[in-house]
């Protein structure tokens, strides 16, 4: 992947959440995808995954069936594999996490145009929180909204800039209830991100509010 | 993100633990934090070299060592996470299996032994339990080392044991509060909520070890 510099990263909470396997699957693409990006959470990841190590080495022990090794010795030679590791997909926009959800890269993307100029593709995943590309052209705003749940906003490609900041490729925004904002894309290229939320997301505007009826953000 | 983490200094590390709960303290005072320290890195190292026997011989023996010592702890997590008795045995002897099948991707200078079998047994759970699919960051273009440097596998193997040590020296309530995070009792927006959680704590240079190991490979 390239290697931007990134400044914003995951917190805490999400890395402890994925290193845990409790976030839903919407929130765990989002942070696999930027972890495929992003060498600083990815060190943090193997942090968090080692205090599992632990917790697990400390849970008193259950004695496993009189027959355990026996039978898992059978599975092992009734069918013998060896996985190797998936190679990272060379070039490209979407790192391969994304891919396997959209079956491609960018240019693979079935965007579908829900106002504004703005385009969406919302990815297939289970389990209470949405995910979807959006593609915001370049200069133009999402409209003004808040947020009941948590919202997180990964760059892809071409940079954003908000109340909070500015968003370049790699970088994620984590928003909450407390966060109203107004993304507005920089010039440029057209900014594509992959964004998750766990509850609809609440436009401040009567009209982006009808639509939203209608487009499900 | 780095700025907040504790990083002793390396010399220092070793010595500079609290109380170690797992051996009990007059035990620390017989043997000294360093001896203590370097029998339980010992005892880590000797995973790695049964993993590697796995890998490289097929070596029955040494996969009956891990059986004995990992599958009933993974099937205690699994049984803590919610998983009937019979399921928790029946995955923990999958995760045993996919130990086997999987030892070829193991790299003792990324991860314990611990650590390694414990994401193998989440993404089981998330499986089973959850029913979901589990999307994995791409792995990084260096890939796997064909033989790892052991001085770097002793470095991690040290540092994990450090981070164990310090988990246990935890209060209470806050120990308690990481386990139902793992055992999956919490949230994302809880663990986010939970000011109790002790995140600086727990952080240890496994970390800065992963860093350093990625700029000597540059």
């Amino acid at each position: 992947m390239q290697m931007k510099k990134i400044k914003h990263h995951l917190t805490d909470a999400l890395l402890m959440g994925y290193a845990a396997g409790t976030l839903p699957e919407a929130f765990n693409l989002v942070v696999a995808t930027h972890i495929s990006m992003c060498d600083t959470c990815r060190a943090a990841l193997a942090e968090f995954e080692a205090v599992g190590g632990e917790v697990m080495l400390d849970a008193a022990p259950v004695d496993m069936a009189e027959d355990a090794l026996a039978a898992a010795m059978a599975r092992i030679m009734d069918a013998p594999r060896t996985e190797q590791p998936k190679a990272a997909p060379a070039g490209g926009v979407f790192p391969a996490p994304l891919r396997d959800y959209v079956k491609g890269d960018l240019d693979r993307v079935k965007w579908r145009k829900i106002g504004g100029g703005v385009s969406q593709m919302v990815l297939k995943t289970e389990g209470g929180a949405s995910v979807r590309l959006l593609r915001i052209p370049a200069g133009t705003a999402v409209p003004d909204h808040g947020h009941r749940g948590t919202e997180l906003t990964l760059v892809l490609q071409g940079a954003f800039v908000d109340e909070t900041d500015r968003f370049g490729a790699g970088d994620i925004e984590v928003a909450n209830e407390d966060l109203n904002h107004t993304p507005v894309a920089e010039q440029g290229a057209d900014c594509i991100c992959l964004a998750a939320t766990d509850a609809p997301l609440r436009f401040n505007g009567l009209l982006p509010r009808i639509a939203q009826r209608f487009i499900g953000i | 993100m780095l700025n907040e983490m504790h990083a002793p200094a390396k010399a220092d590390a070793v010595t500079v633990m609290p109380v170690y709960k797992r051996t009990g303290n007059a035990d620390i005072r017989a043997k000294g934090a360093n001896r203590v320290m370097a029998e339980a890195t010992t005892k880590r190292m000797a995973w790695v070299t049964q993993v590697a026997a796995v890998r490289d011989a097929k070596d029955k023996a040494a996969f009956a060592e891990l059986f004995a010592y990992f599958a009933p702890r993974v099937k205690s997590f699994l049984m803590k996470s919610g998983a009937s008795p019979d399921l928790a045995e029946e995955c923990a002897q999958e995760v045993m299996v996919t130990l086997w099948n999987k030892a070829h991707l193991f790299d003792p200078t990324k991860a314990s032994v611990s650590t390694w079998i414990f994401t193998i047994a989440r993404n089981r759970r998330i499986d089973l339990l959850r029913k979901q699919k589990r999307p994995e960051p791409e792995d990084l273009p260096w890939g796997p080392e064909a033989e790892p440097e052991q001085a770097d596998a002793m470095g991690l193997q040290q540092e994990t044991e450090q981070l164990g040590q310090a988990l246990a020296a935890l209060p209470a309530e806050q120990r308690k509060l990481i386990e139902r995070a793992y055992f999956g009792e919490l949230s994302h927006s809880e663990i986010a909520a939970e000011t109790g959680l002790p995140l600086g704590t727990i952080k240890s240079r496994i970390r800065l070890a992963l860093e350093r190991l990625r700029h000597t490979m540059k």
